[in-house]
Formats: structure tokens, sequence, C-alpha cells
């Protein structure tokens, strides 16, 4: 066999001490579409970062093991470094300028241009762009692509899915490509551009360019892949020619985790399905990354209803669209009256409550006191803690009195309710965050990622405490990426695929349901009771 | 029709101001000639300042305040100029030139700070220029006379350290305006070379932005990351930015101040920032987009608004007072607006995006 165009060898990486990459080794031959699939979290991000000569990893500390172009070693120490060994990346998020022109984002810094009077005194920099010519190039690398779109519109006018060919363009007009790396590419295409799309990048396949195709799709990586590489975890747990795999093979070993070590947490009781406390119909949030696009759900009252689903599908926007943090559309009923959208105070007056996954952000002044943090909504929203009168002065004795009893309750590990809420760990952070919550006597309470960040012995005790709300009789929507966090604490488990509901399971359905439905298959295709 | 309405949409700032510009010369009732010539010395005194803004802007770096201190450049080298007493044109480009490399210098500092102040350029740049002003009122006010021996009684108070407040540049007044003028009619005389200079500066701009540099300028000015991960110099290019327009702004200054004819020692930089950025405005331009067409058809709404309304105030209220006040309040208050405008589309924005997917 001739020379790999890519291996990467036994490569490692940590991010202050938590290790993200474990040993990971990765071969790419020539002409090769190689799928590389993992969950959320599962380093896949990380693995292309290395490769790209990311700052992100230089600046933490660099990394273990070796890269080889062409069974040359290579240390690339910047994205100019891989670009010029020709390597090209088409990012998950658009890396498109909106105002430009198709050729001038395909060109953009790789300009040609021609002298003038000025650039022979001030320098190259000062060359006129030769756009003629820049149109010619990027017209033949979109006609090796198929598409007939006019090389001078500007992208911002495009539809989604030409946008990625767009970004695929520029990649094949560098002339030295020999690898593409397509980060999900297809997340944001139907299916129909999904399509065309996965013939264009088999087309440059026979072409000879290499392929690492990140996907979640696992039809896709069924159709076009050669070589199939699974992680998890940061850990290669399999790796073959594509023939040595079937869907819910891979889907298992994405998901599969080491459940046994989250337990489910006992709940004393079970809640009754009869119920609708909360009904949404058709909502559509506009959260950049995260949209809603028309999502019907029904929460009953007493369940914890958890919300999964990858990164980029939307299960984030559905508190933030119902607690009028992003723009949002659609119809949602609490206790049968209509909740206005948009109007993050009615919802809160209403009894909703919710525990930002932006808890540095959005979820706490993080330069004010552990009290007044645990106030701040129920002040705001309710007029508790306030001193009789017109006045609305706090009750300064009142509030003190509540944020250490809740301080107890809730285990906060500080120095006392005066504390700076910055200085403390993310975990108790997140208690300050949950005890702001409780504050409001909430009926429902939505949780979102409320361990990300924190470490193994805070998050059993955040899931625990969100289990006590509950039994308390808090209804709880319960937004996480940690599948295995949902299954220790929901009841139902609710999956969002592509800004609406891919499906519902119980906790203790097989890891291969979960698998399929995140990676875009209906509830009937995945056998689900 | 939709296009007749998006073409009033997209030019909502400018058609309103125009609006009460007409509003201003119909109730001030000025003899047209007069008027005319107010507006043609306003707008070659103070185009190529506003021009000078158009870089910064594409390069995303906001309406930058940052032009007060190249006006500060600009001012230093009329004071040296006018104490060596250098006269006429030639004197006028050696000011020029002086200011030059004092204002790379503030350019290259004040492009620094705005590089550790990402997204936060207007305000940052706007303190930036008051601290400025008062680095500027110490050493001139304070050091000349004490630690700096300057012993120029035309440029002296008499009765203590520091400059006069007011000084005469009659060396320099007109050394540009007055090199070509036209004669038209009986009070209007249009500086020829000026405008010519303005025109120039146009040129370059546009032509700027035809080339590679330029190019990287607009990339950053959509977006820092894109550009950043396409391997653009970020920070470098947003340095150079600002250098620029400080440059052009010392020179627009001096272009401004020869056309006065006397140098308002304290104050003269104040408004440059306040006053370009809102002339930019009025011409329908927004915190990170501006044209050319932009600049020039908002300087000139802008001082006819200025010509007119101290003698509309006195035909409405009866008071020239209250027309002036009235000026003032309109150029900020177009700011305001302007910038309330900007935000309220990128709001729709996103509306139209919803109600997009809601129909697919």
């Amino acid at each position: 066999m001739s020379v790999p165009v890519l291996e990467m060898k036994e490569i490692s990486k940590s991010f202050y001490g938590t290790q993200v990459l474990k040993n990971v080794s990765l071969t790419v031959g020539k002409g090769e579409i190689h799928c590389l699939v993992g969950e959320n979290g599962a380093g896949k991000s990380t693995l292309m970062n290395i490769l790209f000569g990311m700052p992100v990893i230089i600046n933490t500390g660099g990394f273990e093991g070796s890269i080889f172009i062409n069974g040359e070693q290579m240390a690339f120490d910047s994205p100019r470094a891989a670009i010029d060994a020709g390597i090209g990346m088409v990012h998950q998020e658009f890396m498109l300028l909106p105002g430009f022109s198709v050729t001038e984002n395909v060109k953009l810094n790789r300009e040609v241009t021609k002298r003038n009077l000025f650039s022979a005194v001030f320098g190259k920099k000062m060359e006129t762009l030769n756009r003629r010519q820049m149109a010619q190039d990027t017209r033949s690398a979109l006609d090796r692509l198929g598409m007939s779109i006019d090389e001078w519109v500007p992208v911002a006018g495009l539809p989604v899915g030409y946008l990625q060919f767009v970004e695929i363009a520029r990649e094949i007009d560098k002339e030295n490509l020999q690898l593409l790396v397509l980060d999900e590419p297809t997340a944001v295409l139907t299916e129909s551009e999904a399509e065309q799309f996965l013939g264009v990048i088999q087309r440059l396949a026979r072409s000879g360019i290499s392929i690492l195709f990140i996907t979640h799709r696992l039809d896709e990586v069924m159709a076009v892949a050669d070589r199939i590489t699974i992680l998890k975890d940061g850990e290669l747990v399999s790796s073959g020619p594509r023939e040595d795999y079937t869907i819910s093979q891979i889907a298992e070993l994405m998901v599969g985790r080491k459940i046994d070590t989250q337990a489910r947490k006992q709940r004393s009781s079970s809640p009754a399905k009869q119920e609708v406390v909360l009904e949404i119909r058709d909502l559509r949030v506009d959260m950049p990354g995260e949209r809603l696009r028309g999502i019907d759900l029904d929460v009953y009252r007493g369940e914890i209803l958890g919300i999964g689903g990858l990164a980029g599908h939307g299960k984030v926007g559905l508190a933030n669209g119902i607690m009028g943090l992003y723009p949002s559309q659609g119809r949602v009923l609490y206790e049968g009256q209509e909740v206005p959208l948009n109007d993050t105070k009615a919802a809160l007056r209403m009894g909703l409550a919710f525990v930002s996954e932006d808890r540095r952000g959005v979820g706490l002044v993080l330069e004010d006191t552990i009290a007044n943090n645990i106030v701040l909504t129920s002040m705001q929203s309710q007029d508790k803690f306030l001193k009789p009168g017109l006045l609305k002065l706090k009750d300064e004795r009142k509030i003190r009195e509540h944020a250490l009893e809740s301080i107890e309750k809730f285990d906060i590990r500080c120095t006392g309710p005066e504390q700076i809420v910055r200085r403390l760990s993310g975990g108790n952070q997140q208690k300050v965050c949950l005890a702001r919550a409780f504050t409001q006597e909430p009926k429902l309470l939505f949780v979102s990622e409320p361990t990300r960040g924190i470490d193994v012995g805070a998050k059993s005790r955040v899931l625990e405490l969100i289990v006590q709300l509950n039994e308390m009789g808090v209804t709880v929507v319960f937004t996480s990426s940690e599948l295995a966090e949902l299954r220790s604490i929901a009841d139902r488990i609710a999956i969002v695929y592509e800004g609406r509901l891919a499906g519902i399971l119980p906790p203790d359905a097989p890891d291969v349901q979960y698998g399929l439905l995140m990676a875009g298959k209906s509830l009937e295709e995945v056998g689900a009771r | 029709m939709n296009q007749v309405k998006r073409l009033v949409a997209r030019n909502a700032v400018p058609l309103l101001f125009a609006v009460v510009c007409l509003l201003g010369v119909y109730f001030a009732k000025m003899p047209g000639q007069f008027l005319l010539m107010e507006i043609v010395n306003r707008v070659a005194r103070n185009s190529f300042l506003v021009l000078s803004l158009i870089i910064p802007v594409a390069a995303g770096m906001g309406l930058n305040f940052g032009i007060v201190l190249g006006a500060l450049a600009g001012q230093i080298a009329l004071i040296l100029a006018t104490h060596w007493e250098w006269a006429g044109t030639g004197g006028f480009l050696l000011t020029a030139l002086m200011a030059t490399p004092l204002a790379v210098l503030f350019g290259f500092l004040a492009g620094t700070l705005l590089n550790k102040a990402k997204g936060r350029e207007m305000i940052t740049g706007m303190v930036m220029g008051f601290f400025a002003n008062g680095l500027y009122q110490f050493v001139f006010l304070f050091l000349v006379g004490t630690l700096i021996p300057f012993d120029n009684p035309r440029l002296r108070i008499s009765t203590g350290p520091g400059l006069r407040n007011t000084i005469d540049l009659f060396r320099l007044k007109g050394a540009l305006d007055g090199l070509w003028q036209i004669q038209a009619g009986l009070f209007v005389r249009i500086p020829v070379v000026t405008f010519l200079v303005i025109a120039a500066l146009a040129v370059a701009i546009w032509a700027f932005f035809r080339t590679k540099l330029g190019q990287e300028f607009r990339a950053i000015g959509q977006d820092r990351h894109i550009a950043g991960v396409a391997g653009i110099n970020v920070d470098r290019n947003r340095i150079l930015a600002i250098i620029f327009s400080t440059v052009l702004a010392a020179w627009g200054q001096l272009i401004f101040l020869q056309n006065i004819g006397t140098l308002n020692t304290y104050n003269s930089h104040e408004q440059v920032g306040t006053f370009a950025i809102a002339a930019l405005l009025i011409g329908g331009a927004s915190v990170t987009k501006a044209t050319i067409a932009q600049a020039l058809t908002g300087t000139l709404l802008f001082h006819l608004l200025f010509a007119v309304s101290p003698r509309a105030g006195q035909t409405i209220f009866g008071s020239a007072q209250v027309g002036e006040y009235f000026r003032v309040f309109v150029a900020y208050g177009i700011i305001a607006i302007s910038l309330a405008l900007h935000a309220w589309q990128t709001r729709s924005a996103a509306k139209a995006r919803l109600e997009e997917d809601a129909s697919a």
C-alpha cells in the first residue's frame, strides 16, 4: 500500500488536567473517504484542532503524539502551516463573510493581485485585486462542484445549503489541497442538498483528494465511507472498513457509555402521567446555533422530563425560548393559560423558573454576593424580600436569613452569604443558581446543562438536588448533553433533532435507540416501544 | 412599489434629515446666494475630516472617536508652524508633513489600545479622546512656559504660562483655499483646490478598497474571527486602519483650520469627532457600513442644517439662540436615532428569519 496522506499517531491531549484524548491514532489513505463519528465531547473537534494547529491547542500546552503527512513528520504551530501542507478544513459553523461575494469569499486572503504605482513604493499589500482572474478561478472551482451560482452574488442572500458548497469551493481552489476535513457539513442541509453534497465529495475523492468526514448522520456514513473511526470519551473504540459495520452497531459503539457508574438515583414517588401541566405547540426559537424549528411537547405534572440531543440541534433553545431570552414564536400553555412569549418577566410571574446553561453569563451576577444572587429573581419579579412601603427598599435581614438557610440546604461551600459569586467553584455557583430558582418557589423549573464544567462530586450533588426539588412537587424540564445523566434522573427523555422532536424514550431504552434518534432516525425506524 | 418602499426604508435617515433641512431653509428665508456661500464654505472645510472616518468603519472599528487624536496632531503641528512663522502654501504643506509622524504615533497608540477593547471601540475611543484632551491641555496650558521654554508673545498668555485661547493663523489662512478660487455670483467663491483635494481623497479611498490591504480591512470589518482563520493578521491591520484614519484626520483638521483662520487652542478639536460622526450617520451610514457617497451627502445635509437653523429659530421662535440649541439637539439626536435604528433593524432581521422558517 502506498504511503497514507495523513497519519496521526497516539495523540493525547489534556486541558487543564482533564484528559480529552487518549492515544488516538488515525490513518487516511489517498482518495479515501474516512468518516469520524462520536458523540458530543468524544474528542472529534479536539482531534481536528490538533491537526489544524489551532491556537487553542498551542496555548494550552500542545499535545502528545505525532502527525505525518505523506510519511513526513509535521509540527503544525498555526492554521497557516496546516494549510500550506495541503490540509483544508470546512468548519462546522460557516467561515464565510456575508457581505462579500462568492468570489471574494473563495479567494479570501489568497487574492490574485496585479502591480500598480503605489505597490511599487509601499509593497505587495497595496497591489490592486485582479478581480477578473479571481472570478475565473472561482468559476472553475464551482464548476468542479457542479454549482451553477453566479460568482459575484453576495453570500448573504444564498440559501444555507449553498454556503457549504462555497466553503468547499474555497478549499478546492487551493492548488495543493490533499486532505479536506469536513466538520459536520450536512447538519444544516436539507435531504436533497445533502444527497448532492455526498455526490460531490465522492467525486472529489475520485479525483484523488482524501476526505475526513465528521458527521452524526449514520446513514451518510454508510453511504459514502471507505473507512470508519469511532471515538468515545476521548478514546478510539473502533476503526475499520465500512463493510465491517451496521448502522446500529455504530450507534451502540457511539453512545454506549459507562451507565453503571451513574446509577439511577432513587426516586420515592413516580409521577402520575395524566395531567398535562405545560403544553408546547409549534414552538420556534431563534437562538443562534441552537434554533428550534417547531416543536410540540407535553410536560406532565410532577415529572422530570429530560431533553437530549446533539449540540446545535436546538435542545437548549426550548427553555431559552419559553423564558423569553431569545425571539420565539408559537403557543405555550401553562396550567391552561397562555404563556406570553418574548416576555421573561411574565414567564417568571407565572411561576416558571430557569437555571440557565450559561451560568456565568446569564445565570449569575458574578460580581455580586451569594445572598443577592439568591434573592435577585424573587425580588425583581415577585416583590419578595422588600420592606413594605412605596420605596421598595431591600429587607437586608430577611435576605441574609434566607441566604444562610439556602447555603445550608444546598450545601454551598463558601465563607458566608457576603462572598462574591465569582470566587466560588463551578459546582457551588451552580448550587447558587438552583437556590435562586428554588427561592422563587416555582411550580415548573427548567434546568439546562447544570453539570457542565463542574467536578464529579458536585455533579452528583447537583443531580440529587434536582431530584429533591422534584419530590417537593416541582415539575422539572432537564436539558443535558450527557445522556447518562438524563437517564439517571429523568422519567422520560425527549430527543431533539434539527430543531424538531425526534421522539421520546424511557430512560431504560437501549443505547442503540438513543444513538439512532440522535442521528436523525424516527421512532418507528428505531423500533422503540 | 415595494422597491420604492425598500429604497425609502434603507435611506430613512438621510431622507428624514433632508425634510428637516428643507423646512429649515423654508423658514430661514435666507438669500440663496448667501446660503450657497455658507454651504460651499462649510462643505469644503469639513468633508476631508468626515471621509477620514470611512476606513476604520470599514475595518469594523465602529464610528471612531479616535480621529480626535488625529486632529490634535494637526493642531500641534499648526502651533509650531505658527511659532516658526511658516507661511503660504509651502508652509501649509510643511505643516502637514510635520503633523504626519505625530498622527502616526498617536494612531499607533490608539490602535494598540483599541485592540485591547474589541467590540467596545466607540466608547473606548471617546474616553481616549477625553484623556488625550487632558494631556494636550496639560502640555499647552501648563508646561509651555514653565518646563518647556517658549517665549512667543503672540502665542503665550501674557500673565503666566500656557498658550493663548485663540491663535491667529493669519500666515496660513486660506493657504489651500486661496490658491485658486472661482467667483460664482456675488458671494460664492469656490475653493477649487480644496475640492480637488477632497475628490482626490475620495478616489484614493475608493481605490484603496480595491487593493489587497483594503480587502483585508473589509474582511476584518465583517468578522474578525473568520478573517483570522483565513490567515489575516487582525490586530496589525486594525492598528493600520486607525493610523490611516488619524493621519487623514490630522490633514483634515489642517484644511479645516486654514479655512477658519483662527485656532481655538483648547476647543477646536473637541467637536471634531462628534460632528464628523453625526455627518456620517446623517448620510445614512451605520456603525458597520459607510460609503464615500454617504459621507459626502451627510456632510452636505449636516451643514445645511447648521447654516439655516439660527435663522429658522429666529423666525419660528423669535430667538436665534433657540435655533442654536435646536441644531445641537438635532445633531446629537441623529446619532441616537441612527444607532437605535441600527439595533432595531438587526432585531427585525432575526424576526424575519423566524417567519421565513415558519413558512418553509
